[in-house]
């Protein structure tokens, strides 16, 4: 072990948890909006490492078939309501253009060949592609019980990833893909070569992080999204849409994770079921953050990075132990430091 | 009013599924496969592989019935026992996954029935024990492909190599197998790395690699988790000779690795090189007819997973007859004869080799059954 050893371990370390990082952000924004624990937020990675695949691979991007699919089911659970409601069958804008969204990239992703259409437009087209497909499920499976027990949304996030993961092997087949990285070379910086893939995942989650705080403390809608995490009841008295905030909030989930699915692709091999193991290191990072604090969860996730990094350099075979195994200090010290008025809602 | 519809409907549904059954079906046989979880990779073209199974041997027709585990040991324990004891089936082809097929050997042979394992841990039919008397493999056994490889090695004057490995049975066993192995052949094994298939950076494993600087590295992965520790290797600047097993050999390998594989070696079954492989060697026919009405059928080549299966088939086509003159398909008398009939198979090609079963060997593969492969151009080309 040379102090080039260090450097790379510590690079690699960097770029997995500057991923996790992300992801954590994601998971703690969705949790205090929504009370809901993402589980599905792997599968944002995955779907949009394997849609752009595919894109480049020249297969069917089969994704916009489930967008469309969900869209359709929005459609339908809506007119439904409204015909609970008012006696009568009323097709809405929102939804109506919810459909012809994803009916036009199903047809524009389906007919029109992407492979040489470049990374920028392809991940552009993901990202069209999985924004959405956030929002979609929150409208169809979470919507209707956003007032129930946050072990009921628990139960149901837990269904929406086993779900996912089935749909995501029909659409995307067991084998693994990998995509064309952004840009060849690297810097050299002293002795260590930094990988451009890694320039390329600090600089652009330091970016989202940046515009994700800018967002909350400056936006309106941003400021609207914290009032809604900091007190639901208050925030919907002065005119806050939990609705909105809901879908906001998943929005904000899949754009991340899209962007994280875009960003780690050309690292390594995703599979369907990739994105579960990458989020779950993620959610390391959002606890020892005490699903509460966005900075602490942000460095918990670089921690995570760290140790999975050094851990998989003296015991490869035990690093999952070693990695999981980091969340019970946190968990003791934790409760000990608070004293047992955790609240249930 | 609405559960009585459906109980009506579910009453003819039952029934017509039930006139759609060959009255006259009178082999049975379970499939258990792994056609979604983690190892679905494997289970797929197996469940493909279904369909082009024989459909009439020795005047009987032959019932398939297929169940997926789901990758889950336990699942593939209760679809065991299902078709154990609600099908009565003759024998069981499956399942997918070495730790599955290690969980149901003791339920096969309690009940007497014959299982064909399409799995890659040489631990369901050794050592030989009672139980395992009722398992028959039809994958080369680990140590026959690792031979090739340590021949090769050997010849091209490899003093000491680099191990990595996935953590779990295959890597396991791959470890043991090769380091006994290269022991005896005087080549150090330096460093024995482990990863997960979905881990998302082998940077560490590599490095580990790269300071004991061995003269080549083995790798072995089964499926398409065998190109990252290859890719990351490369694009670390490691340049010694990269050797793979059996568990690389499938299209995808060459997909996701592109340049970075080139010059890899590999020891697998004729399947990869079925052009190059002489008109005389007895599996190309077999193997190239399957390869053929596979992709007539799925629009796709198949990874050899489907042709253990497949095989598994082609031994039952050649056993059933025999068995047949021991007792009635559904009794306890003809599963045994099939049993015995099994190991009795003798010089039998298939699409992976030619079978030759003992009392003792019940993979029976020799030298027939394994070709060194390398990557040269892109494209898998014959070790002549």
């Amino acid at each position: 072990m040379n102090l080039q050893i260090v450097m790379l371990l510590g690079q690699d370390g960097i770029t997995n948890g500057a991923i996790y990082a992300l992801l954590a952000l994601s998971i703690l924004l969705v949790f205090t909006v929504t009370r809901i624990l993402l589980i599905p937020q792997g599968e944002f990675v995955a779907f949009a490492a394997l849609t752009m695949a595919a894109m480049q691979g020249g297969t069917p991007v089969r994704l916009g078939w489930l967008l469309l699919a969900l869209a359709a089911a929005a459609l339908v659970m809506d007119s439904h309501a409204a015909w609970r409601r008012d006696g009568r069958i009323a097709v809405r804008r929102g939804p109506a253009l919810g459909v012809a969204y994803a009916a036009g990239l199903t047809a524009l992703t389906t007919l029109v060949p992407l492979a040489e259409a470049g990374v920028a437009l392809q991940a552009l087209v993901t990202m069209a592609l999985i924004v959405p497909l956030g929002l979609a499920l929150y409208r169809v499976f979470y919507q209707p019980i956003a007032a129930a027990h946050p072990l009921v949304l628990l139960i149901v996030s837990i269904a929406v990833h086993v779900v996912l993961v089935g749909v995501g092997l029909l659409m995307f087949g067991p084998e693994g893909a990998r995509t064309e990285p952004f840009s060849d070379g690297g810097l050299r910086l002293g002795m260590v070569m930094l990988n451009s893939q890694t320039i390329w995942v600090v600089a652009v989650s330091l970016a989202l992080i940046l515009g994700l705080y800018l967002f909350f403390e400056r936006s309106l809608y941003g400021k609207a999204l914290r009032a809604a995490a900091v007190n639901r009841l208050g925030a919907e008295l002065v005119g806050i849409s939990p609705e909105l905030a809901g879908k906001a909030s998943f929005a904000l989930a899949a754009l991340i994770g899209s962007l994280s699915g875009i960003l780690i692709a050309p690292i390594t091999t995703i599979y369907y079921d990739s994105g579960f193991i990458i989020s779950l290191k993620g959610f390391v990072g959002a606890i020892i953050g005490g699903l509460a604090s966005y900075p602490v969860a942000a460095l918990g996730a670089l921690l995570i990075g760290q140790a999975e990094s050094f851990s998989t350099f003296w015991a490869s075979s035990y690093k999952e132990v070693i990695v999981f195994t980091l969340i019970l200090p946190v968990l003791v010290w934790r409760s000990l430091s608070h004293h047992g008025a955790e609240d249930e809602e | 009013m609405i559960a009585k519809k459906l109980a009506v409907s579910l009453l003819f549904g039952a029934f017509a599924v039930g006139a759609a059954l060959p009255a006259d079906a009178q082999v049975k046989v379970g499939v258990v496969t792994s056609s979604t979880g983690p190892i679905a990779l494997v289970g797929i073209p197996q469940k493909n592989s279904v369909p082009l199974l024989p459909a009439t041997v020795g005047g009987q027709t032959v019932q398939y019935i297929t169940l997926d585990d789901g990758s889950d040991p336990t699942a593939t324990v209760a679809a065991f026992k299902k078709l154990i004891t609600e099908e009565k089936v003759d024998a069981i082809i499956g399942p997918s996954g070495s730790p599955n097929a290690m969980g149901v050997i003791q339920f096969a042979a309690e009940s007497g029935v014959p299982m064909l394992a399409p799995v890659g841990t040489a631990a369901v039919v050794l050592p030989m024990t009672e139980q395992k008397k009722w398992v028959f493999k039809t994958t080369q056994n680990d140590d026959l492909i690792a031979e090739a490889l340590l021949e090769h090695m050997a010849k091209a004057g490899i003093k000491s190599v680099g191990f990595i490995g996935t953590a779990d049975p295959y890597g396991d066993n791959w470890q043991k197998v090769f380091g006994e192995g290269a022991a005896k052949r005087g080549i150090k094994l330096l460093a024995s790395e482990r990863f997960q298939r979905q881990d998302t950076s082998l940077t560490a494993q590599g490095l580990k690699i790269l300071s004991a600087s061995p003269d080549a590295v083995l790798i072995a992965a089964p499926g398409s988790s065998s190109v990252l520790p290859q890719t990351t290797l490369f694009d670390q600047g490691y340049r010694g000779k990269i050797y793979q097993t059996h568990g690389a050999a499938l299209p995808d390998f060459l997909k996701l690795g592109g340049k970075k594989v080139e010059g890899t070696i590999l020891a697998a079954s004729l399947m990869l090189v079925l052009d190059q492989v002489p008109d005389s060697h007895p599996s190309k026919k077999i193997a190239s007819d399957y390869v053929a009405a596979y992709e007539k059928q799925n629009g796709s080549k198949p990874a050899t997973f489907g042709a253990n299966v497949y095989d598994a088939g082609l031994l039952l086509e050649r056993a059933i007859p025999v068995a047949l003159k021991g007792g009635e398909p559904g009794s306890a008398a003809f599963r045994t004869a099939l049993r015995d009939a099994l190991e009795q198979v003798k010089e039998l090609p298939a699409t992976q080799g030619v079978y030759n079963l003992t009392a003792a060997d019940h993979s029976g593969f020799d030298e027939r059954g394994r070709e060194l492969i390398t990557v040269s151009g892109g494209k898998w080309t014959l070790v002549k």
